[in-house]
């Protein structure tokens, strides 16, 4: 049971109409929007920025890191996840897991005959 | 109940008892509770967007692995693409995923004018981006910088005589750059096919949004479209650093 923490008067709350009968449909508020849609625009910025400075080596190391948080908020507040239930949780994770997976192990193959070359 | 899914009848029983069972109209009898129907929709929506992300992957990893292999050739057509379009293009569809996000807001709050209003916005921005979109894919077109007959390499064999500072390919290395462009279109092409099948679906939603259908309690569709509008928001998150701006510095070999 993990809605325990949940106050009870959700379960008989007929304004929580959306979703009468589960107290932990979360409604993130348009002002919670409003903060991760300035992160991902300041991040855009940041990111464009980085990229005309010369890094050497960790200039794509650094786009990919601010994607991939971009990413991340995006994953978790505009689509909800980190108000799901845990299924939800495990299913996105196993998949982006999975993704990764599959990107070794298919580089290994390929770094792995034309050993050298790279 | 972590998972309403996995809910026996036993369990099911007391919940019951512990409160009301309010009826909607968008219940489906095959679902015991309207929760339970909810997280089947968004499980399925989610299972949905794991193949477009192993549908997309394979392409990023083309891309990763080409670029490994043709690293000048990359990062000479790489530049060829504009920043300022770019990046302002990644501008407009983080705030068309916004608005999205608000339209999910004013569904679960049920107002309804809102709604509609939102969909129009994440709409029209959806638009605004392909239109950037096209207007670099014409420039490609008019530099034959699309891969195929009339490819024309004469600007990576010679940069100099074209006023840019890229370094001369070999003949036979400027030949890859069409690899980049095949990659470059090949991703966003599906990107904005993705766009258009969306946006499509957009004026449907508002069809129906106008028509009061999601202001009554009734969110499913709309958080599902919104699950797939963020997906498609995450893919050009990615594709913007990768295509645009990892090559402005190449490194020495």
């Amino acid at each position: 049971m993990a809605h325990e923490d949940q106050p009870e008067q959700h379960y008989n709350d007929a304004a929580n109409v959306t979703n009468p009968e589960h107290a932990s449909h979360h409604i993130v508020s348009p002002a919670q929007y409003a903060v991760v849609f300035a992160t991902l625009l300041a991040c855009t910025a940041l990111t464009v920025f980085a990229a005309d400075i010369n890094l050497g080596v960790f200039n794509p190391i650094i786009a990919l890191a601010i994607a991939s948080f971009k990413g991340v908020i995006v994953i978790l507040f505009f689509m909800h996840v980190k108000y799901q239930s845990k299924l939800i949780k495990v299913t996105v994770g196993a998949g982006f897991f999975m993704f990764l997976v599959l990107v070794t192990m298919t580089l290994s193959d390929y770094i792995s005959r034309a050993w050298g070359l790279w | 109940m972590d998972s309403a899914i996995a809910t026996t009848q036993a369990e099911h029983g007391i919940a019951e008892q512990q409160h009301e069972h309010v009826s909607v109209p968008q219940h489906r009898h095959h679902f015991a509770t309207p929760e339970q129907q909810r997280e089947a929709g968004s499980f399925g929506m989610w299972l949905f967007l794991l193949t477009e992300i192993m549908f997309f992957g394979g392409l990023f990893f083309a891309y990763l692995l080409f670029r490994n292999w043709y690293y000048d050739a990359f990062v000479t057509a790489s530049n060829q693409l504009s920043v300022p379009l770019g990046a302002a293009n990644t501008a407009i569809l983080i705030t068309s995923g916004f608005f999205m996000a608000l339209a999910v807001w004013a569904a679960e709050v049920r107002k309804q004018t809102l709604l509609v209003l939102f969909l129009i916005l994440t709409t029209l921005l959806g638009f605004a981006f392909l239109g950037i979109k096209a207007d670099e894919y014409h420039e490609k077109y008019e530099k034959h910088h699309i891969p195929g007959a009339s490819f024309d390499t004469s600007q990576f064999i010679n940069p100099a005589a074209y006023g840019l500072s890229e370094k001369p390919l070999a003949p036979d290395a400027a030949q890859k750059t069409q690899l980049f462009f095949f990659l470059y279109f090949a991703m966003t092409g599906m990107h904005a096919l993705h766009m258009v099948l969306g946006l499509g679906i957009l004026f449907w939603l508002m069809i129906r949004a106008q028509r009061g259908d999601f202001s009554s309690g009734y969110v499913a569709p709309i958080e599902n479209f919104g699950l797939y509008w963020h997906f498609v928001d995450i893919v050009w998150i990615f594709l913007f650093p990768l295509l645009y701006l990892i090559n402005r510095h190449p490194l020495a070999h």
